[in-house]
């Protein structure tokens, strides 16, 4: 085997040029890991969310409301379900949107800590749809522009029904926040426990400054400003003083969640694991 | 996904009880030729024909699951159709629907003797209620569903009466693509094919 030519003084130049290109200095798997992690968050929020409204199926305050939600977790666990069929195929390790969704454990769920917030009564669950899907529509216009197709398919498909579960959500918050005392007192107390899960949706770790530079993924923090002037125009015409600000909690991207996660995935996975081969 | 085990099995069972019914029924006098059709492509022979005409025929005879007066074509999921292809397009993102359509459209291209032909999913650009071709619209209001409501159109009319004096009573109704709506004019109510 003849030996490697000597590194010249041009090759150096020429290797410095791409290093200055940031992420494309990387590895090639690398890469793919970015990509894989981002699609887990993307799919989990939609899983995690769609399998949490689902719970309200049979539960509702009126046939209508219950049909509105269980069509709304429809919609998430479609979306989950490009997202993680897409995910498996990146991290081509043989697992699919099933593999992922049922057989991964608590810390390797990737979800923000707002879609895994219990239920509560149906203003929680309202404060919560209307601050999570109104930041999903903004989220997917963007990534309807991405330059990975597959991405862009999906947001683009999606966006369509997120905007209904955001118009829906704000129009509930609307209604019971400026409707009876009790309602009032009950839209507060749910904004009241989502609020400080907000922040983590618009703080952007290494992934999704990655994904944001290759234009694959959306920069959150450009349309944070949209978010919270959109957010505080609801909140007025529901008549309610936005809460105060309280310290964010964050972590979800990580595999850090609240206690909530595990003993929902316990009812989710159950079936899936202990019986590996059953089909439905 | 797990489902892909079962849809194999159900196709099995789906294709042996169409045909029963098709050797026994009505529908074995219209159609003779079923049954050879069928035992052809049981026998692996490759499909009668292979034109795009033949597979848009059959297209237009696998009707929607949840609106079983449309058919696939008329709900504009089927995009393009070639030899050896059809490429379809699903409509909401989690419609249940979805899996069961594309079973039964490889059922009864299997059926018809078209086995070679593969069925493609994709999903851009999306799907919207503007490709409800327009016998598709006119199927939908004679089934009592309003289609679509057309650009400038405020209300729709009710699919009983044709009053547009009409009202919105939920915006999810029972299924995915479908809102509830009430007619002031006979009180009856109503689904919507909602715009998407």
């Amino acid at each position: 085997m003849p030996s490697l030519p000597p590194i010249r003084p041009e090759d150096e130049a020429c290797a410095q040029k791409a290093r200055d290109h940031g992420a494309f200095d990387a590895p090639v798997e690398d890469h793919q890991r970015a990509l894989f992690d981002y699609l887990l968050r993307l799919g989990d929020d939609s899983l995690i969310l769609g399998q949490r409204l689902s719970e309200w199926c049979g539960h509702a305050p009126s046939v209508e409301v219950d049909l509105s939600l269980a069509n709304m977790a429809l919609d998430l666990i479609g979306q989950a379900t490009f997202f993680l069929g897409y995910a498996g195929e990146v991290e081509g390790e043989g697992r699919d949107g099933d593999a992922l969704a049922f057989h991964r454990d608590v810390l390797d769920f990737r979800n923000c800590w707002l879609v895994e917030q219990p239920n509560g009564d149906f203003a929680q669950t309202m404060a919560r749809q209307f601050l999570f899907s109104t930041w999903q529509k903004m989220l997917f216009d963007r990534l309807a522009g991405s330059r990975d197709e597959q991405i862009a398919a999906i947001a683009a498909k999606a966006v369509k029904e997120v905007a209904y579960h955001q118009e829906l959500a704000a129009e509930w918050v609307i209604r019971l926040g400026d409707g009876t005392d009790e309602s009032r007192r009950r839209l507060a107390d749910g904004l009241g426990w989502m609020w400080r899960f907000v922040p983590e949706l618009f703080d952007a770790d290494r992934v999704d400054a990655e994904m944001a530079a290759r234009g694959i993924g959306a920069e959150t923090a450009a349309f944070r400003e949209d978010y919270d002037r959109r957010v505080r125009a609801v909140l007025a015409e529901a008549t309610i003083e936005p809460p105060a600000d309280q310290r964010p909690i964050l972590g979800g991207r990580r595999g850090h969640h609240s206690e909530h996660l595990g003993h929902m995935l316990c009812t989710m996975q159950f079936l899936p694991r202990t019986y590996p081969d059953a089909l439905w | 996904m797990v489902r892909a085990g079962t849809a194999v099995v159900q196709d099995e069972s789906f294709r042996s009880s169409r045909a029963k019914s098709r050797g026994a029924g009505t529908d074995s006098e219209q159609r003779p030729s079923t049954q050879s059709i069928l035992s052809d492509a049981a026998g692996g022979v490759e499909g009668l024909g292979t034109n795009e005409d033949g597979v848009w025929q059959v297209l237009h005879s696998v009707p929607d699951p949840e609106i079983p007066v449309l058919s696939v074509v008329d709900l504009g999921i089927v995009r393009s159709v070639s030899t050896d292809r059809v490429t379809i397009n699903p409509t909401y993102t989690g419609c249940p629907a979805t899996q069961v359509i594309e079973r039964d459209i490889r059922d009864a291209l299997d059926a018809a003797g078209y086995r070679q032909v593969r069925i493609e999913t994709v999903l851009a650009p999306p799907w919207t209620t503007d490709w409800i071709t327009p016998e598709g619209r006119a199927k939908l209001h004679a089934y009592g569903i309003a289609p679509p409501l057309a650009a400038g159109q405020r209300t729709p009319a009710c699919p009983q009466c044709g009053s547009v004096e009409t009202r919105e009573i939920s915006r999810f109704g029972s299924t995915p693509c479908k809102a509830l709506w009430r007619c002031l004019a006979c009180a009856e109510p109503f689904d919507l094919f909602k715009c998407h």
